[in-house]
């Protein structure tokens, strides 16, 4: 079954007829071509798929299409500013080694964006316990932690 | 110090793009025609393939085509390769079965590729593998590594014990007479568990075949391209390599998965010319666990010999190691090569021998995974250690500093020769960063909450920078472990490198550019990195062992002291002086003893613009290529301690601290070689706490399938870890470099082990130490 | 994921009639469990019947002793919500802690409650509070609504619509995690008050069940002591590849007192 779905993307109007059973990350990956984000295990364990939707931080691969209708989403590829210059959230991950195959970081910084107002002056337990949505298997965290502890202080 | 050359933390040049979403991953790609592939995959670990019907899923909608073995069969393709022969104890090689791209006969793992559907779109492809009708003849699976060899049930005809080889290497005799005068022999039985690598992005690959000029082209997710195109044309596909182009893009994490040639790429390559269309796939992570060539996998026991001093005087190990089905590429090598010749660890033990018994099962073929070996040699040498310390009531730190090696070069008998090391600046540096002073009060502030608290240390030692190939020849290697660098100096003084390293987390295109922005003089703006095309790269060995800088930064610094040498020739010209008198310092070459001078980028473009240049004697043009093969592996060495509270009611195990003190030798960028050190520890503890590949013994069906069962280690697993260097120069390469990759994940299994032992007061606890083995280990020593 | 039809209703009565129309037909709330059980192949329904857009089930009252939340309302916002911190701490904490942030931007208490997984947090406080649920149809006590591995008293078609929480004297949920799915490996949810000692145990059993053993000691002695004396048999408890059921025996007891400890 075909269904007409209307959201903003990125703050671009976007709309589409789709399969209901179409999710948002294939949506965001398949039909409008960003590819920021990524698929990591596609059972909403790993966070690499993680993007927002009306400032919530979500999992896109488990959010069917039609429950974005109407949403604003946002997605890595809206985050840095027109001109390429990157948002204070990426700009602290690349300042502190926050990163290193990229492949989980697009949905470790939308995550880590969420955070702005939640989390004021945070220790670095209260950020890893935040960040357990979200699977890296190369940094082992440490710099992840030091990236948004930098980065949420730039946010404020 | 160059602000943006050798020893400084430079931010990473590849940030921006993956930062931004701009990476572009092999599943990112999309080709004209695009079609998708599923792969049908047996459900069975052990069963005939009686027959394969894809009449069904052709005439699904969207169906493509459908491959099964016998179209293979019919191709005549031959099976995958393994890379390295190994000869057993008793003279004969190792038996290496066929490994079909596409199963013929029989599948033996739960996952084993039977067949592959191609179709319009991933969704019709999916469809349509679920209407291929398999009929299976199930047959009873060898799952266990410990007993496969004495199973009733043969996983290949050509080895009916299942054993692919026996290899014992070391002194028999000389271990046999040190235990004979032994004061002590401390004995201990251990098991290395199986791991599922799980780099983020899953595998893919996207084929494709041009009929007009006969070529292919592939991208996919892998750690070597040139190798895995060596190994597709020449051994499987017979492609001459000039038909065919592998390109590894930016790739999500390796950890050694990535390395091997695997059946999916394969068919995807071959298909590709069938279906005159190129073919994605991309596999979930299910498929992951299943497919991807696993890790570990030993059974050990081993004994350790000492006088009444604790000074070591014969070691002996009996390892069963599981091949899994099938051998993958390096899978001979990694319980041989990559463990046996590490025994030594960093200690004189004069009598060391080891017997390994290779074993296939009904399992995912297990190959390489960060350490390859020398996690397994080391978790055995420091629980024995431990062991041998509890056995003598000797303080751990004491027994390792009795025994330490400490002059080099030195010759081990296991056949490595250390070039250079100081393991007591390590575990000295360990000791203090660590504080173990304060251990005692620690311990004493745990016990009056309630909890237990132990500490434990790990001294390794690892071999790296892969490798001299006429040594790795002389062990079974069969292909050369060189690597290749060229520098291309464009006529404005703007360099490109290509090197046949491969970056996928690594942060090669900020290394390497470092390393030659230090020795030409230029700003690392200036000069970018390449890597990952076969297209574009001369050739390559990739990108595992730790090897990258060693060898792979090796070749990059002879091809830039040719461009170096060309250039003063030029200089000279331009400067009308003689080639001898030219020096090169700080990006400019100079006349030596004068302040005549002419800039890098003056040479370059009199390179390529040749109108004042000695035509007659020198070439135009700056670009040089090299490569370097080392004389002998490098040899990161270090001290790890970890600190453990166990919650005794639960069984839960806190780590309180973690200390890495490591000698990697010259260091390009710290921040790197920290953030290594953090991934590879996370994933040493992540073995020690919470991952296991958990088969069902009987089905042999894999439970641990999905990150509901597989426990990754998350972010708040763990405290920050506290990580310190110190530096003793590798000996023979010109950087001075060891390499760091690995060192996390070989030193932090036994040093968290260790510590936890040593809190709830039981001789060994197998990994992963979950809560439930730790209080269950309780519950066996409160009873005793 | 197999293709279905997606029904968007706009209120409950259409809801439920979708919901009759035959076929395998699922409600679809924050979709954290439904969706990933499609992908895996372990669910695959005709139709899927969204509720976001259905009234009334997102809010929150606290009220004459009670708190009640609406089906939809979203694990985050009643973690946030201060009037939920203030009436029963332990319920915002809870929700505060299922899944991960991002799951508990979606998941939902009525989507919990209706999956009955056996690890799952809320199912332990609705049992563990003596909440009554509220259906377009009627309402269910928590102690008669929990009847097994994903299996709940709800009838075909039956739609939760909020759920009521006494609020207690005193509460605390403690959840001691399976390190693979950070669902509860063991978790305890104690209270009392108006509705007596209440014992609630999830992640241990098929389904959400009263420790009665465990409630029967803290009425004598509301402490971990007290917990920790009560031996529990591992008969009828789940024993995975994660825990044994004699371990999950032995967490019980020790998971309630540590709960106790921490009730305000």
């Amino acid at each position: 079954m075909s269904v007409n779905v209307t959201m903003k993307v990125n703050g671009q109007s976007v709309s589409a007829t789709i399969e209901a059973s179409m999710t948002l990350v294939e949506f965001i990956r398949e039909h409008l071509r960003l590819t920021g984000t990524h698929v990591g295990c596609n059972t909403s364990q790993c966070g690499a798929c993680t993007v927002h939707i009306n400032g919530r931080a979500v999992k896109s691969c488990s959010l069917l299409v039609a429950q974005a209708q109407g949403a604003e989403v946002l997605t890595i590829e809206g985050l840095a500013a027109a001109n390429g210059d990157m948002h204070p959230m990426q700009a602290a991950f690349k300042e502190h080694h926050g990163l290193q195959c990229g492949f989980c970081t697009p949905g470790m910084v939308m995550s880590a964006c969420e955070l702005k107002g939640k989390l004021v002056d945070p220790t670095d337990e209260q950020i890893r316990a935040s960040i357990d949505g979200n699977i890296c298997r190369c940094t082992g965290y440490q710099n992840i932690v030091t990236s948004v502890k930098a980065g949420l202080a730039a946010m404020a | 110090m160059k602000a943006d050359g050798i020893g400084a933390s430079v931010k990473r040049k590849e940030d921006h793009r993956f930062l931004t979403g701009n990476g572009q991953y092999t599943d990112d790609i999309i080709l004209p025609r695009q079609t998708y592939a599923v792969f049908v995959r047996s459900p069975h670990a052990h069963a005939t393939i009686i027959s394969v019907d894809a009449t069904a899923a052709l005439a699904m909608p969207g169906v493509v085509a459908v491959f099964s073995g016998k179209d293979i069969e019919d191709s005549k393709i031959g099976g995958l390769p393994c890379g390295w022969g190994i000869t057993s104890k008793d003279g004969t090689p190792a038996i290496e079965p066929p490994h079909p791209i596409l199963c013929i006969g029989k599948a033996r793992y739960v996952g084993d590729h039977v067949a592959v559907v191609i179709a319009e779109t991933i969704e019709q492809a999916r469809k349509g593998a679920e209407a291929v009708e398999v009929d299976y003849g199930i047959l009873p699976a060898v799952v266990a590594t410990g007993t496969a060899a004495a199973s009733k049930t043969s996983v290949h005809d050509q080895a009916p014990n299942n054993v692919c080889y026996t290899w014992g290497h070391g002194d028999e005799a000389g271990v046999k007479a040190a235990f004979a005068n032994a004061h002590h022999i401390s004995e201990l039985s251990l098991t290395n568990q199986r791991l599922a690598p799980n780099a983020m992005e899953p595998r893919a690959a996207n084929a494709a075949y041009d009929r007009s000029s006969e070529s292919y082209t592939l991208y996919v997710s892998n750690q070597n391209p040139h190798v895995e195109r060596l190994l597709m044309c020449a051994f499987v596909l017979g492609i001459p390599e000039h038909k065919m182009r592998v390109v590894a893009p930016d790739v999500g994490g390796g950890f050694g998965s990535k390395i091997f040639l695997y059946a999916e790429e394969t068919v995807l390559v071959w298909a590709s010319k069938r279906v005159n269309r190129p073919i994605k796939w991309t596999a979930d992570r299910t498929e992951a666990f299943l497919s991807d060539a696993h890790g570990r996998d030993h059974v050990t026991k081993a004994q350790l010999a000492m006088d009444k001093d604790g000074k070591f005087l014969g070691f002996r190990v009996d390892t069963t190691a599981a091949m899994g089905a099938y051998l993958s590429t390096f899978s001979t090598a990694v319980p041989t090569i990559l463990y046996g010749t590490l025994l030594a660890g960093q200690y004189t033990t004069p009598a060391i021998y080891v017997e390994v018994t290779a074993v296939f099962t009904n399992t995912s073929p297990v190959d390489a995974y960060r350490g390859a070996g020398r996690p397994e040699a080391t978790y055995v040498v420091e629980r024995m250690v431990e062991t041998a310390a509890r056995d003598m009531k000797m303080d751990p730190a004491e027994i390792r500093r009795r025994n330490f090696i400490r002059s080099f070069p030195y010759a081990t008998p296991v056949g490595l020769t250390y070039d250079v090391g100081d393991f007591d600046a390590t575990l000295d540096g360990a000791i203090k960063l660590a504080d173990v002073e304060g251990f005692a009060a620690r311990k004493a502030a745990s016990e009056a909450r309630g909890m237990k608290r132990g500490i434990g240390y790990s001294s390794y030692i690892e071999a790296c920078g892969l490798a001299p190939s006429n040594v790795a020849g002389a062990l079974g290697a069969r292909a050369g472990l060189f690597e290749s660098g060229e520098v291309r100096v464009h006529p404005t003084g703007k360099v490109e490198v290509f090197t046949g390293s491969h970056s996928h987390g690594q942060g090669h295109e900020t290394t390497f550019a470092q390393v030659v922005a230090d020795k030409l003089g230029i700003p690392i703006d200036d000069i970018s990195i390449s890597h990952g095309d076969t297209g574009k790269v001369l050739f390559g060995m990739g990108t595992y062992g730790s090897r990258s800088l060693a060898v792979g930064g090796s070749a990059i610094v002879k091809a830039v002291d040719k461009v170096i040498a060309k250039g003063k020739k030029i200089a000279a010209h331009l400067l009308e002086a003689s080639d001898t008198d030219i020096e090169f310092v700080n990006g400019e070459f100079k006349v030596k003893g004068t302040d005549k001078s002419v800039p890098f980028a003056s040479v370059s473009l009199a390179a390529y613009v040749p109108h004042n240049y000695p035509l007659d004697k020198l070439e135009p043009g700056l670009n040089e290529n090299a490569f370097y093969d080392p004389t002998n592996f490098t040899y990161p060495a270090g001290c790890h301690i970890c600190e453990v509270e166990v919650d005794p009611q639960t069984g839960k195990v806190e780590v309180c601290s973690f200390t890495a003190m490591d000698d990697f030798g010259n260091i390009i960028n710290p921040m790197i070689v920290e953030g290594q050190v953090h991934g590879g520890v996370a994933q040493g503890l992540g073995q020690a706490m919470l991952e296991d590949c958990i088969y069902d013994p009987e089905s042999g069906q894999l439970l641990t399938a999905t990150y509901m069962d597989y426990a990754m280690p998350r972010a708040d697993d763990f405290p920050n870890f506290k990580v310190g260097t110190s530096v003793t120069a590798c000996t023979h390469n010109p950087l001075g470099v060891k390499g760091c990759g690995e060192a996390g994940a070989i030193g932090s299994p036994p040093a968290f082990i260790n510590a936890v032992t040593d809190a709830i007061g039981v001789k060994h606890i197998d990994m992963p130490a979950t809560p439930e083995r730790v209080w269950r280990a309780m519950q066996t020593a409160v009873s005793a | 994921m197999n293709s279905f039809q997606l029904h968007q209703p706009k209120d409950l009565g259409s809801a439920a009639s979708f919901a009759n129309s035959g076929g395998d037909t699922r409600f679809l709330a924050g979709g954290q469990s439904i969706l990933a059980s499609m992908k895996l192949g372990l669910a695959s329904p005709d139709a899927m019947i969204d509720l976001s857009l259905v009234p009334d089930l997102k809010s929150i009252s606290v009220s004459n002793g009670v708190v009640k939340i609406g089906a939809m309302v979203k694990h985050a916002d009643v973690a946030a919500n201060a009037e939920v911190q203030k009436a029963i701490p332990a319920l915002a904490e809870l929700a505060g802690g299922i899944g991960d942030r991002q799951v508990r931007n979606m998941g939902t208490l009525g989507g919990s409650l209706a999956n009955s997984d056996p690890a799952a947090c809320y199912p332990a406080a609705a049992l563990g509070l003596g909440a009554t649920i509220h259906t377009d149809k009627r309402s269910i006590s928590a102690d008669s609504f929990f009847l097994g591995l994903y299996e709940t008293a709800l009838e075909a078609g039956e739609i939760i619509t909020a759920v009521s929480f006494p609020v207690p004297e005193k509460a605390a949920y403690v959840k001691f995690k399976n390190s693979a799915s950070r669902f509860a490996l063991v978790g305890v949810f104690v209270s009392k008050g108006s509705q007596g000692v209440r014992v609630a145990v999830t992640g241990a059993g098929s389904c959400a069940f009263r420790a009665t053993d465990i409630e029967t000691a803290l009425a004598g002695s509301w402490t971990a002591a007290a917990c920790n004396a009560v031996k529990m048999t591992s008969d009828n408890l789940n024993g995975d590849l994660h825990a044994s059921a004699e371990y999950r025996a032995h967490l019980i007891p020790v998971i309630a007192g540590r709960a106790v400890a921490a009730a305000k």
